[in-house]
């Protein structure tokens, strides 16, 4: 318990105490090392002359020349723009239903809205394949009874239908919280000034949702963009991240073009980040004041209810298929060029559990070593930006939070490049050691975890940490003795969300698992699915990875339902 | 508030000598110096933004002064940090850590100075003894009322005995009936401790009713330093006098010297100013409502200052009649004691305003 000292003679505060710096350098360092080296690397060889360090633009400009890539960028756009219109085709009837009406089960299609999320999208894209798929149950009814089939899998289009499937979630909770943030002033004002029904939500109520659509629509646009595993598993090569993977992987990685891909690929983020934030500039319009209660909620009428409830149950049975899909499939023998399985067994789960379970296990460490890491840089940054007056504290969170710009398998590339240069005693090199795996997952997840500690540091009134020291705590026995206790429910959830996508992230990882025995389970998953016979056994992992994550999530929101009503911070 | 506490130490003094304190080009605490004696029950009284809660902060070693110095007991505390100061704060949130019980938040100070498991639990019994919060301390703060919650956060900081305390607005938080009760309270627990203790407050009543003595603060400057009483009567500049009580300002110029000095209000009206007065620069003449009396229209007798004025408005205010009555341009305030039957004075009508002379005052910025 040796007092820090802050007594240097005045002028005080302007850096801060011992401990604060080499925290901040330790996590500086490690940002460095793990995100910004590998990412310049990257960019610096795509910058330069193959094999010397001549700075060149010839690589970009082959690039141009060549139409497959020009192809893959207009798909990979092409795919992304429509993915954010279907997504929010599917987001925007049940945001709208659930937060402005009086709705049975409004607690429910929130809650099932987001089930796609626990699911990786690629997992999801072998059911749907089976489902509605060129000889899938849905096209096998459309034949039989109506003579034609619907092509929902083809090409793009199966890219777009899987990934508006996967990611509208996202806009469903943002556009949701954003309507629910709306006071009920604002409504009842332009209904006394004449404005009713679809008008007013037209010219007041969705304006004023607007920059929670954008937040969740840049997302969705970004992710699909950035999203390796799904194009690959539905066999569409020419999009950006497929090619830049398999530029990679079968070229070599000392060709030129992967590189340049990947930094096409970091500014269209860069972009679409940049927009969304310059449209959603000054537009923070959450206008719930004291004793505002949201949107009014409106009683339908019978006909409305029908209607209501039919969309409801309609895009909830579309997004629900995956599941339901992958759940058939990993009890089922044999399931082809039929509606349903045709007999049923629990052999795959047998096999999963038995020869695979490295996976598992893998995946197991792997994530909770992420999640762990995500969660002490995420309390440290967060206390070193928001608590002390350190220079330059703001550039860790930026370093930090640039991840959410940098795809995937841009990640992957990097480490690959950087790190098999660099060597332990034995000559294996640090590329191929499993703990890449781990630092790849962690910085890919930092962003998340970082800000669910922000906001619960933010949370916490500065008064209950001087009234500690003011009793005698140095700084360092208050964070430990009441910051960190505070923050646990913030932790805990960083944690979770870090955990549960870091287990069921593919994009960066694909690229770096050396054996099998170091796989990850989304890696084994994308090998079993890539073949028949893999399918069922596939399936299974499928299944118990979508309960691992879903028990997690629950059990955290538990836990932290738990603490905050011991607290009596609830309500 | 049964159980008996006793200080060990004897009560300390506190002197702030040549505080200043910038944030930027922003100059909050300009020149700040005070000597509180030992055991004294002290306010920081001001407006919001006066420098108030950023002094008392800079005791507790929250805030860093540019230059100057505070002491307490005599010893400089400047270069200290907040853990090793020993002056106890009570917050104006009061600050209770909603993770623990109330046992565990007045617990904490003793655990952190390394105190016997034993003796802890002694001293929490006997602090929450004090504040008759015994039968709570299994409770978490949140299932406290206001109140209790302000008790508790007072137990927390008595139970390490600091050498000082500190209040930092803690009535502010708490319902109108409430505060008269643990204002009492509180002023009976320092006198029982005989701890030297500083008040933070902006409401005047508070600070008069409790304090020994009052530092009024405006603009990062303290203006006076005095008892209650003092503050009242003789104010030392048009600040104070308006900031404790109301006070009717009539602004104007004095002419003539030695004992035939008159002061011309604004208007015309001339006021013979007694010999003794001290009339600053710039001053302007002040006195409160309940010194003058109203009367009908007509030349005054004896050596009470007769001026002609008309009645602008009236407000009952049940044991007397505030009246706004205009003397030329400026409108001044009256207190009149009602009694019932007698006349009042109806709006728009002629009077006159008479004022002792020794009820005057001229007073400067």
């Amino acid at each position: 318990m040796t007092a820090i000292p802050t007594s240097a003679p005045r002028p005080r505060r302007i850096a801060g105490t011992p401990g604060q710096i080499a925290l901040a350098l330790a996590i500086a360092a490690f940002l460095l090392m793990f995100l910004v080296l590998p990412v310049a690397t990257v960019i610096y060889v795509a910058f330069t002359e193959k094999g010397t360090s001549t700075f060149t633009l010839v690589n970009f400009y082959d690039f141009v020349r060549t139409e497959l890539f020009m192809r893959s960028l207009w798909n990979s756009f092409y795919v992304s723009a429509m993915s954010v219109v279907w997504a929010s085709v599917f987001a925007l009837p049940l945001a709208y239903l659930t937060t402005r009406f009086v709705f049975r089960g409004a607690a429910i299609v929130q809650t099932l809205g987001f089930l796609p999320l626990i699911m990786p999208p690629f997992v999801g894209a072998v059911a749907m394949q089976l489902f509605f798929g060129r000889n899938g149950s849905i096209n096998l009814l459309l034949d039989d009874w109506f003579g034609f089939k619907i092509d929902f899998m083809e090409g793009l289009n199966g890219v777009i239908f899987v990934q508006s499937v996967h990611y509208f979630p996202f806009i469903l909770i943002n556009l949701s919280a954003a309507l629910r943030n709306v006071d009920r002033a604002m409504e009842e004002a332009a209904q006394n000034l004449g404005s009713s029904g679809f008008r007013l939500f037209r010219r007041i109520v969705f304006p004023l949702a607007m920059p929670g659509y954008l937040a969740g629509a840049s997302l969705v646009f970004v992710k699909v963009f950035d999203d390796l595993a799904t194009p690959l598993l539905l066999n569409v090569k020419d999009m950006l991240a497929p090619q830049a993977y398999l530029r990679v992987t079968s070229i070599g990685i000392a060709d030129p073009m992967g590189y340049v891909i990947s930094v096409v690929l970091i500014i269209a983020s860069v972009l679409a980040m940049w927009l969304s934030a310059r449209a959603l500039k000054g537009r923070d319009y959450a206008t719930t004041q004291r004793g505002g209660g949201g949107l009014a909620k409106r009683v339908m009428t019978p006909m409305e209810a029908v209607f209501g409830y039919g969309i409801v149950i309609l895009i909830l049975a579309l997004v629900l298929a995956p599941h339901l899909g992958l759940l058939l499939l990993s009890f089922a023998t044999i399931w082809s060029f039929s509606p349903l399985p045709d007999a049923y067994t629990i052999a795959h789960y047998g096999r999963v559990f038995g020869e695979s379970s490295v996976y598992i296990k893998n995946t197991l460490i792997y994530a909770t070593i992420a999640g762990g890491i995500d969660v002490v840089l995420g309390v440290a940054i967060a206390y070193l930006v928001l608590r002390t007056k350190l220079i330059g504290r703001e550039w860790l969170d930026w370093m930090a939070t640039a991840a959410l710009a940098i795809p995937g398998v841009v990640l992957g590339i990097g480490y690959l490049r950087t790190f098999y240069g660099i060597t332990l005693p034995d000559g294996t090199p640090l590329a191929a050691l499993w703990i890449t795996i781990v630092m790849a997952l962690a910085i890919r997840r930092l962003p998340y975890a970082l800000r669910a500690c922000y906001a619960a540091l933010q949370q916490i009134s500065v008064s209950l940490e001087e009234a500690a020291e003011n009793l005698g705590a140095t700084k360092a026995r208050t964070v430990r003795r009441i910051v960190v206790p505070l923050m646990a429910g913030g932790i805990l959830a960083g944690f979770v969300t870090s955990f549960s996508t870091a287990a069921v992230e593919l994009s960066a990882t694909l690229m770096l698992v050396q054996s099998n025995s170091d796989a990850p389970l989304a890696y084994g998953l994308y090998v079993f699915m890539q073949s028949a016979a893999g399918r069922g056994p596939g399936a299974a992992l499928g299944v118990v990875a979508v309960i691992l994550v879903a028990a997690c999530t629950f059990l955290s929101h538990l836990i932290i339902e738990r603490s905050q009503k011991a607290k009596g911070m609830g309500h | 508030m049964n159980a008996t506490v006793s200080l060990t130490t004897p009560a300390v003094a506190v002197d702030i000598e040549g505080v200043n304190l910038s944030y930027g080009t922003n100059h909050v605490l300009k020149d700040v110096n005070l000597a509180i004696k030992p055991g004294e029950f002290f306010a920081f009284l001001g407006p919001s933004g006066c420098g108030k809660t950023t002094l008392l902060r800079l005791i507790a070693g929250f805030n860093h002064a540019g230059t100057g110095e505070v002491r307490i007991g005599g010893k400089p505390i400047t270069d200290l940090p907040p853990w090793k100061r020993d002056v106890g704060m009570v917050f104006q949130s009061y600050a209770l850590w909603p993770h623990m019980t109330v046992r565990r938040n007045v617990a904490f100070g003793l655990e952190e100075r390394g105190v016997k498991r034993a003796e802890v639990e002694r001293r929490v019994e006997a602090a929450l003894g004090l504040v008759g919060l015994a039968h709570l301390a299994e409770r978490r703060p949140s299932q406290l009322s206001g109140g209790q919650q302000q008790r508790v956060a007072v137990a927390r900081t008595v139970a390490v005995e600091p050498k000082v305390l500190l209040l930092d607005e803690p009535l502010s938080n708490l319902d109108a009936k409430m505060r008269l009760q643990v204002r009492r309270e509180l002023r009976d627990l320092q006198q029982r401790l005989g701890l030297t203790t500083i008040f933070v407050t902006h409401d005047q009543e508070e600070a008069n009713t409790i304090c020994d003595r009052i530092a009024v603060m405006n603009d990062g400057i303290v203006q006076q330093v005095g008892t209650p009483m003092d503050l009242y009567e003789r104010p030392a500049n048009l600040f104070v006098a308006g900031f404790l009580g109301t006070a009717n300002i009539l602004s104007g110029k004095l002419a003539g010297s030695g004992g035939t000095r008159v002061f011309e209000i604004e208007g015309g009206t001339r006021v013979p100013v007694p010999s003794e007065a001290i009339v600053p620069e710039g001053a302007k003449l002040v006195f409160r409502p309940q010194h003058a009396s109203l009367g009908d229209a007509g030349p005054a007798g004896d050596e009470m200052l007769a001026l002609p004025c008309t009645v602008a408005n009236r407000e009952f205010l049940g044991a007397s009649v505030r009246y706004g009555v205009r003397i030329g341009t400026t409108e001044v305030a009256v207190d009149v004691p009602f009694q019932s039957g007698s006349g009042l004075f109806e709006v728009g009508s002629g009077a006159t305003l008479r004022l002792s002379p020794h009820a005057l005052l001229w007073l400067a910025a």
